[in-house]
């Protein structure tokens, strides 16, 4: 018996350091756990659960942003609690009705937030002092469709572009492309040379072919926000030449993807960029603090690039994050005091600087130090902005189009539908519930 | 390892011995007038009864009846069977749905050829009389049950990436090949439960069984199919029922490796993600508690009747041996 013991040690070994590997993967929940511990209590102090999505800021907002908060208001604490970006949405509703969400929610643009509100788990904000320091546009993500009520501060937008190896730029000789046809000649000369996959992104977790892909380039042919209202009133057609033409475009970026781009996952493709083993990643504006840390070469932006005998760009400025406070809070008072200092130039400076590629929309002049950040926000000064099209009411029916441009995106890049036909199936499912389209 | 519970002959079993062993000692004494209503029976029943009721029986038919309500202005409202109706005529949900049942059973199909055949061969070599060193393969093949479905999937994710592993093809990547290599996936993990349960049955065969044979003149090859294999096949049956019930309630491996959207383009949705999506929205896509109800309630039902043709089609008929 010992004997056999004896023989089973190795292999429990192995389980054990396996199991350990396992646990050390999330190093967050011990932070979370000794913060807590460390900062909680106090005789007479508010503490605030925030909800969030954003899990890659854990540290900035508990070590930069909320002792700043603290430190002003030393009655309060704030906790930043943050769930996987792709199980926030049904973790908080059911949280929400099961009365166990945080005193502050972070808001998704839109209808996911509008339902929260209409459904009274999101507290009007329209009264809140210092709203006035966000414009119309930067309210619209987080008002009802009227624009009479707010329900969520805005906090960030993300914009849409691509970012670039400079050394292997260097080494190969090239220089950041203006229009397509200088996209596709760069793409074609790293693609000649062979050491680097021209273009590094996966069709694995289908958004980034449509959020980083389609999104990303689209506005340059439908016009930004006039051909996103023009589908929404009805006036213009998915499957019109305008949206064909986005579709071929990102077709024709299957050549460049690594080899088994078709199961390569997101962050499969953030480590191979940042190993240096790709030259351009499709990215959003978001990518730029981790990538700052993880990649040891210097990265550039470049917007992206316009069609042909086009003089006006269009780039994706995404109203990305609100936040809003839970209608059944037990501490309203303390939550307006935090939504209050969250409008505060103050804020949005911390905010900015701490989080370079999220950018505050609030009116206050911010200084971004972060040299990537500011080559994003430049192209604010030059390009018109618009938000990803199927946000904004597209997506109230069933099937909902944001879900379906990431099913067929995917699919145009992995060539199993073809861009003439991923238009028409976007069409048909406009088609089947959205008035507006049906005439 | 749930559905083994549920399907509980150790439970059915244990409870049979403490009945006879209970009229036996109670019976004796006064045996011709009433009997006396047995008491320890409830005493022994009402924990697990309980419990199972609470946390099984409940749900279970409060989801039968969240299936029947549909929001309408606001409130829940009853609806009889048009959440059903809905489900399987409506072009957009009716295609999902078949799609998942479809795709489930393939799943369940290659489970069921692969992982149980494979079992049985294992069961049968580490039954060998003459291996050595036994305890640590049966250790080792049985030690992928015990770990994560998350581990599973990013060990096996990483070693089939064309980027970072061994394979060139994307085999997660394709329609094609995506369902299956999930499955075969869930197969190495899961392996052990079925070699296992041959394996106890294996090794309870009687030596003079196997010894008769060999005297008779039977080889190894023939032994084990006309002698040992009739008495495993009563397990066989067990084991293909657990598989099924695993299989169509399967959601952890798929929604850790392609998330909730399953894809490409679905090519891996099962019944789980489907109620996932359906249950609790996607990203843009709402939730619906009672269309998820309703889902819910149809991997019930097939479940129900995968099992009932199990019990009625095979249990009644196969020949068990009292060894």
């Amino acid at each position: 018996m010992s004997n056999r013991l004896g023989r089973l040690a190795p292999a429990v070994g192995v389980v054990l350091a396996l199991a350990a590997c396992g646990e050390s993967v999330d190093p967050r929940q011990d932070t979370d756990a000794g913060d807590t511990e460390g900062t909680g209590g106090g005789g007479g102090q508010v503490t605030l659960v925030m909800e969030s999505w954003r899990n890659d800021d854990l540290a900035i907002w508990e070590d930069v942003i909320l002792p700043a908060f603290h430190e002003e208001h030393p009655d309060i604490r704030v906790t930043f609690q943050p769930t996987a970006p792709d199980e926030y949405d049904a973790a908080l509703d059911a949280k929400l009705s099961g009365g166990t969400a945080g005193d502050l929610i972070t808001c998704r643009p839109f209808d996911v937030s509008l339902r929260l509100y209409e459904e009274g788990h999101l507290a009007p904000l329209t009264e809140l002092a210092g709203m006035e320091a966000f414009g119309d546009v930067a309210r619209a993500a987080w008002s009802t469709d009227d624009g009479s009520e707010s329900f969520c501060v805005p906090m960030a937008s993300v914009i849409h572009g691509f970012l670039y190896n400079v050394e292997i730029f260097d080494e190969l000789g090239v220089t950041p492309p203006e229009t397509e046809e200088q996209f596709h000649q760069l793409l074609d000369t790293i693609a000649a040379d062979g050491t680097y996959a021209p273009l590094v992104m996966g069709t694995a977790d289908q958004w980034e072919a449509a959020t980083m892909g389609l999104q990303n380039i689209g506005p340059n042919y439908w016009n930004g926000e006039e051909g996103r209202q023009a589908l929404i009133d009805g006036t213009e057609r998915f499957d019109d030449e305008q949206y064909v033409a986005a579709f071929t475009e990102l077709a024709s970026w299957a050549e460049y993807l690594p080899d088994g781009y078709q199961s390569m996952t997101y962050p499969d493709s953030q480590n191979m960029f940042t190993l240096g083993r790709g030259a351009i990643f499709p990215a959003g504006s978001w990518e730029i603090a981790l990538f700052n840390q993880q990649a040891d070469f210097e990265m550039g932006a470049f917007a992206p690039p316009v069609p042909e005998g086009q003089d006006s760009c269009y780039i994706s400025d995404h109203t990305d994050i609100g936040v809003g406070m839970n209608a059944a809070t037990d501490h309203p008072e303390e939550a307006r005091t935090f939504l209050e200092w969250t409008t505060t130039a103050e804020f949005a400076d911390l905010y900015a600087n701490a989080l370079p590629g999220f950018f505050p929309m609030s009116d206050h002049e911010v200084e971004v130090d972060d040299p990537l950040a500011q080559e994003f926000l430049s192209w604010r000064d030059r390009c018109e902005s618009t938000i990803r099209n199927s946000y904004q009411i597209l997506s109230r029916g069933e099937p909902n189009l944001e879900n379906q441009l990431w099913d067929l995106s995917a699919q145009v890049l992995n060539g199993t539908v073809e861009p003439q036909e991923a238009a028409v199936q976007a069409q048909a499912g406009l088609d089947r519930w959205y008035e507006p389209q049906q005439q | 390892m749930t559905p083994l519970r549920t399907t509980g002959p150790p439970d059915g079993i244990g409870v049979e011995a403490a009945t006879a062993s209970g009229t036996a000692a109670s019976a004796e004494p006064a045996a011709k007038p009433r009997r006396r209503f047995p008491t320890h029976l409830v005493v022994f029943i009402a924990p697990a009864a309980a419990i199972y009721t609470v946390f099984m029986v409940y749900p279970l038919l409060d989801s039968l009846r969240l299936s029947m309500f549909a929001p309408r202005d606001g409130l829940q409202t009853f609806v009889g069977l048009d959440n059903f109706v809905r489900l399987l005529t409506d072009d957009l949900l009716s295609d999902a749905f078949w799609n998942a049942v479809w795709n489930n059973l393939v799943f369940f199909a290659v489970h069921f050829v692969v992982q149980n055949p494979i079992g049985l061969l294992l069961a049968a070599l580490l039954a060998t009389p003459t291996l050595r060193g036994r305890g640590t393969y049966r250790t080792l093949l049985f030690l992928p049950t015990t770990l994560s479905v998350v581990i599973v999937g990013f060990i096996w994710q990483l070693i089939i990436s064309p980027v970072w592993g061994f394979v060139d093809t994307p085999l997660l990547g394709q329609s094609s090949t995506a369902l299956v290599t999930l499955a075969l996936m869930s197969v190495w993990q899961y392996v052990g439960i079925p070699m296992i349960l041959f394996y106890a049955v294996l090794i309870s065969i009687p030596d003079e069984l196997t010894e008769a044979a060999t005297v008779d003149g039977a080889g190894a090859w023939t032994t084990f199919w006309r002698v040992k294999f009739p008495l495993i096949l009563p397990t066989v049956g067990i084991v293909s029922v657990v598989t099924y019930v695993a299989n169509m309630n399967a959601f952890d491996l798929i929604y850790t490796v392609k998330g909730a959207l399953a894809g490409p383009d679905f090519a891996s949705d099962i019944m789980g993600t489907l109620f996932f999506r359906t249950f609790f929205g996607f990203q843009l896509q709402q939730g619906s508690s009672t269309m998820g109800a309703t889902v819910a309630t149809m991997m019930f039902l097939l479940i129900l009747a995968g099992v009932l043709l199990y019990f009625y089609g095979w249990q009644r008929r196969v020949e068990s041996y009292q060894l």
